[in-house]
Formats: C-alpha cells, sequence, structure tokens
C-alpha cells in the first residue's frame, strides 16, 4: 500500500496542474494581506464604525488573528473548487490518459487502487490546507502580530482572549480538513463515472452550489433537507469561534460530514470494481 | 496434440495447497503434454443488445506466438479485456496459466505483460520513471540495470530521460513493450502492436516478438486486424468475426492448399462457366461476374483447370492464384456479406 501510495503521490506531485490551486490560494492569501498591510485600519475602523457609537473599543485591532479569520472566511467558500480540480481528475484523468487500462491490468486488486488513490487525494487536500493554514496564520502572525480577536455576527460581538484563540485556529483547520475531503470523496465518486475530468469537477461544484443554495434559502420544503446536506455543515468551522463552544452542534457537522465521506468513498469503490474499463 | 483437458482435474478444489497438489498432479500424469497457457471456454459478453464476443473458444499452448484476427469491431479488444481482468465476461470461463482468472488474478497478472491498444503513457513523465512507475506496480522486485537494459532493447537508451511528451508513437509503442517485459512475465499479450508504426518500426516489433518466443520461450498473444503481420509470425490463430470465431488451428494447416482461390478471366466467361460446369470443378465455382470467375480448388489443378478450358477453344486472358492467408482471412470475414455460392 506504501508504496503504491508513493507512485501516486509522486504522479500527483509531477504534475504542473497540482500546483495551480497552492499558487492560486497563496496569490489570494498574498493580495489580502497586502491590502490589510495598506489600508487595513481604515477598513476595520468602517467596518467596526456602528460598534464604535456603543462601546468604547481600546488597543489593537487588527491583527493576524483577523486577518486569518478573514481570509478563512473568503477562501474556504472556494477552496472546494481546488480540491475538486485534483479529486476529480483522480480516476477520470486517468481513463482519459488512457494509463487506467494499463494500471487495472496490474496485480493490484482494484479496491487497493481505489483506496491508494483516495488517500492520495487526501494527503493532496490535507496539504492544500496545512498550505493555507502556514500562510494566513503563520505569515499573518508574523507580519500583523496578535492581540484579541473580535468577531461581529449580526447579532452579537464575540471577544475573544489572545491566549485563546490560536487553539480555535487549529481545530478550525482540523475541522475544514474533514468538510474538504467531503468534497474530494464527492469529486472522487463522480470521476470514477467519467472519461474526462472535466465532468467530475464540473458536476462536484454544481452540486457544492445547489446544496449550498438550499442551505440558505429559508423555505419549509428544503428546510427538512438541511440536516442532511453537507454544505449546510462544511462552514461549521466556524463554531469554535464562539464562546462558548457548541461541541455538540459542532461533532453534529462532523459526524454528518464523515458520514457523507463514507458513502461517498464506499460507493466509489463498490462502482469501480464492477466497472468494464472500456477508455 | 493432447492438452492438459485430457487429464480434467478441475474437480479439485482451487485452495492454494489442492492447487498446488492438482497441478503437480497434472505435471506427473503428462509431462509431455504442451500446457495450454489461455484456455478459454464458451466466452460472451453483451453491451446491451450487442454481442461483442459469442461463445468464444480457443487454447493457447506454452511458447508459441498466437495471432488473433478480426477486422476493426471484430471483438478482439473485448476479449483481449477479458483475459486482462479490464471487462467481466457475460458468460464462460478464462484460465491462464492453468489458473482461474476470476480466482487468481492477482498471481496470474503477475506473470502477464500486456500492451492494450495503442499505450497511453504519462506523458509529463520521462521514459524512465513511467518505466519505473509500472514495474513498481508489477509486484516483482526488478534489479536496478534492468531498466536500462529494458530501454535499450526497444531502443529507447538515447532518450531514456527524455519526457514522454517528446515521443513519436513509434517510440511510445517500444516503450509500452518495456513496460510489458520489464518484469519477465511468461505471457505477453498485445493489442495491435504495430498500429502507428512506419515499416521499420513494425518490423522492429516483429522481430523483438520472434526474439522474445524463439530465444526465451515466452508465450505471446498477439492481436492484429492485419493478417499479413500474423502470417509471418504466429504458430497458430484465431480469426474471429461479429465475436464469433471463424477459425482456429496452426497457421500451417490453416493455409491449406486444397483451398486456393482461383480468379480467372476468360475470352467467353459464358462459356467457360459452362464448361467448368460440365467438369470435375463444377463445385469448385463460387461466384462469377461478367469480368471474372472465381474457383475454389487444389493449387495442382490449376494447370489441369486451365487445360481444359483451352481444349473448349477458350483463351485465358489472366489467371491469379492467391495462395496467401490474407485471402483465407478475407474469404472468411466477408463470407457472410459479399461471396454467393453457385453449387449446384
Amino acid at each position: 500500500m506504501w508504496k503504491l501510495l508513493k507512485i501516486e503521490l509522486f504522479k500527483i506531485f509531477r504534475r504542473p496542474r497540482t500546483y495551480i490551486a497552492f499558487a492560486a490560494i497563496a496569490a489570494i492569501i498574498f493580495l489580502i494581506q497586502l491590502a490589510f498591510y495598506s489600508d487595513g485600519e481604515a477598513f476595520l475602523q468602517f467596518g467596526m464604525q456602528s460598534l464604535k457609537e456603543t462601546f468604547d473599543i481600546n488597543g489593537k485591532i487588527l491583527s493576524g488573528y483577523m486577518v486569518c479569520f478573514i481570509i478563512l472566511q473568503t477562501l474556504l467558500i472556494h477552496v472546494p473548487l481546488l480540491i475538486a480540480l485534483v479529486a476529480g481528475d483522480t480516476i477520470a484523468g486517468e481513463a482519459n490518459m488512457g494509463t487506467l487500462r494499463l494500471l487495472v491490468t496490474k496485480p493490484i486488486s482494484r479496491s487497493q487502487f481505489m483506496w491508494t488513490k483516495f488517500t492520495a487525494t487526501v494527503i493532496y487536500t490535507l496539504l492544500l490546507l496545512i498550505f493555507m493554514a502556514v500562510l494566513s496564520l503563520v505569515v499573518s502572525i508574523a507580519v500583523f502580530g496578535t492581540s484579541d480577536l473580535i468577531i461581529m455576527k449580526s447579532d452579537m460581538v464575540v471577544i475573544l482572549d489572545n491566549g485563546d484563540i490560536l487553539w480555535r485556529y487549529f481545530a478550525a483547520f482540523g475541522f475544514a480538513a474533514v468538510a474538504m475531503i467531503t468534497v474530494a470523496s464527492l469529486a472522487f465518486l463522480l470521476s470514477v463515472f467519467a472519461e474526462n475530468s472535466i465532468g467530475p469537477i464540473v458536476a462536484t461544484m454544481s452540486i457544492v452550489i445547489l446544496f449550498t443554495i438550499l442551505t440558505t434559502m429559508d423555505i419549509p420544503l428544503f428546510n427538512a433537507l438541511k440536516p442532511f446536506l453537507f454544505t449546510n455543515h462544511m462552514l461549521n468551522w466556524k463554531g469554535f469561534f464562539e464562546d462558548p463552544v457548541n461541541y455538540k452542534e459542532i461533532f453534529k457537522s462532523l459526524f454528518v460530514l464523515v458520514g457523507h465521506i463514507i458513502v461517498f468513498v464506499f460507493l466509489a469503490i463498490v462502482i469501480f470494481k464492477k466497472k468494464d474499463i472500456l477508455s | 496434440m493432447s492438452t492438459l483437458k485430457t487429464y480434467d482435474l478441475t474437480w479439485v478444489k482451487d485452495s492454494d495447497f489442492l492447487y498446488f497438489i492438482k497441478h503437480t498432479l497434472a505435471i506427473f500424469v503428462c509431462k509431455n503434454c504442451m500446457p495450454a497457457i489461455i484456455k478459454v471456454q464458451n466466452l460472451s459478453k453483451q453491451f446491451g443488445d450487442i454481442k461483442a464476443v459469442n461463445d468464444l473458444s480457443f487454447a493457447v499452448e506454452k511458447g508459441e506466438i498466437y495471432g488473433f484476427l478480426g477486422q476493426n469491431g471484430a471483438g478482439k479488444s473485448t476479449t483481449i479485456r477479458m483475459l486482462l481482468t479490464l471487462i467481466a465476461p457475460t458468460e464462460g470461463k478464462i484460465e491462464i496459466l492453468g489458473m482461474d482468472l476470476r480466482k487468481h488474478r492477482k498471481e496470474i497478472l503477475t506473470q502477464t505483460g500486456a500492451i492494450i491498444e495503442k499505450p497511453d503513457l504519462y506523458k509529463y513523465l520521462t521514459a524512465m520513471e513511467n518505466l519505473r512507475l509500472f514495474a513498481a506496480m508489477s509486484g516483482v522486485k526488478i534489479q536496478d540495470k534492468k531498466y536500462a537494459e529494458q530501454l535499450e532493447l526497444v531502443g529507447l537508451k538515447e532518450r531514456m530521460h527524455s519526457k514522454v511528451k517528446t515521443f513519436s508513437q513509434g517510440m511510445k509503442q517500444r516503450l509500452g513493450l518495456a513496460i510489458a517485459l520489464i518484469h519477465d512475465p511468461q505471457l505477453i499479450i498485445l493489442d495491435e502492436p504495430t498500429n502507428g508504426l512506419d515499416p521499420q518500426g513494425i518490423a522492429d516489433v516483429r522481430n523483438l516478438i520472434l526474439h522474445l518466443s524463439r530465444d526465451l520461450g515466452k508465450t505471446i498473444f498477439v492481436s492484429s486486424h492485419l493478417l499479413s503481420e500474423i502470417e509471418q509470425i504466429a504458430d497458430s490463430m484465431l480469426i474471429i468475426d461479429k465475436g464469433k470465431k471463424m477459425a482456429e488451428g496452426k497457421v500451417s494447416s490453416l493455409f491449406d492448399p486444397a483451398d486456393t482461390i482461383v480468379e480467372l478471366q476468360t475470352t467467353n466467361n459464358t462459356a467457360a462457366i459452362e464448361v467448368i460446369r460440365q467438369s470435375q470443378w463444377k463445385n469448385a465455382l463460387r461466384e462469377n461476374s461478367n469480368e471474372l470467375i472465381f474457383l475454389n480448388i487444389h493449387k495442382k489443378e490449376i494447370p489441369l483447370l486451365a487445360k481444359d478450358l483451352v481444349s473448349h477453344n477458350i483463351g485465358i486472358l489472366s489467371l491469379y492464384a492467391r495462395h496467401s492467408l490474407e485471402d483465407y482471412f478475407l474469404t472468411l470475414t466477408t463470407s457472410n456479406r459479399h461471396v454467393e455460392t453457385f453449387k449446384n
């Protein structure tokens, strides 16, 4: 398994396409950091105008924690697309290149082949998130320093103490990893059906967008569906930035996401095992 | 020639221990037999309403080059994909190296090398990287020096560090062969290995196949839609059309001089046909047209036929006797469509 995994990772990281996601994330984070570096104070003053009418706020507000929170809010909606670029290509890309038929004639069971592919996809997803964490958190802290974190919500303001923030980011990135692996699993499943990676990539994003719309629409017909839609749980990493943290809600979301991963991967393996390779 | 079928031990269940006993017994009982490396029984594959392979049975002996012939769409690739577990048969049984393919897939594929249609490889990797990558998946430990040797064997040593995207189709084909051979398999399955190659490339592949079989004792199952290719290298051959077996046997026996096709043009075809109908060759008439008469006779009868026609004052404008297997192949594969018989 380890030998096969090394081969898969070698293939993934020798492809130029793999680095598109890393480059895109680096570019977006850099631009946000640059914007805050040059004009961040003015932006925050404007954003907290209504709050300052009621409260007297002293001390440093613009910090690495604040910038990282804003980056995460912006990026974690778009990262699924970048994940789908690689995960959707996992099987369909091999079929498209014509290498799938050669791989399947090797003395490796199809289940083992699929597990290796999925594990490689998970490693890629995790590396992308670690890369994102380093750039958005470590670099932001290095540039902007640390302070208490003020999070404005529609009906309340949460103020987190400087010493009580870092662990929340680790937890949030861990949760985001599970959410992104859910998207990767969906793209992986769809990849089994296609012989061109565009299909599963577009289909994955269409499903994510459709489910997100259903999640945000407050229509009774769809409300019954919401608890079962993975998109309804993907952004619950924000739960770690509440005080106190609602662990019950977070674990419920994790349970739903992990359930989706298991179902998607199980279906992908079962379908692939029975599939005639005609590419 | 006797085969393992004579000493049928299929009643023994295929657990590992009994499998060993079974094959030891088979070797002991039949030590002079040529074991079937591939044994296919009643193989069929249905895609919706289309029966791509229809009740196909054949056996490939150890060490032989077995030609698998058919026109495009005849079912060759589907059969090969079933032999390589890419496609599941709808019906039938496949045994390779004496083992049931469904039960011993891993063991069989460890001893099998293959090219399926054109060898598509990772274009962004070098020849050496592609070779190492697929070799690592073959389940066999390979010494480092073997990689360079294998690339030298297929004439790619100078380009081992070039990316595959810079390769011509012929070079990719040769690299595909190197990948198929790197783990020293007993059985090599090649699906149209000369597709897209120039004449020199075709000759190189042909020589390589002959070398693998004659010098290294490999069993080679090679498909083609060009009989001329197979004719030059194969010991045995199978011709299929619309998924069905049309002919199978040793190349030497399939080419029977008694089945020589004579294409005849005379000064008076109507009279010539009348003469033939009154002669010993009345059943040999296959078809005719205003221009040509076709007969299926023994090669040695041709002078007699010519003499008979001339004795009836019928001049012979042209007479072509076609003895190549190409004609045999065309006759078989087009028999349902074009050839009408004129047997009385």
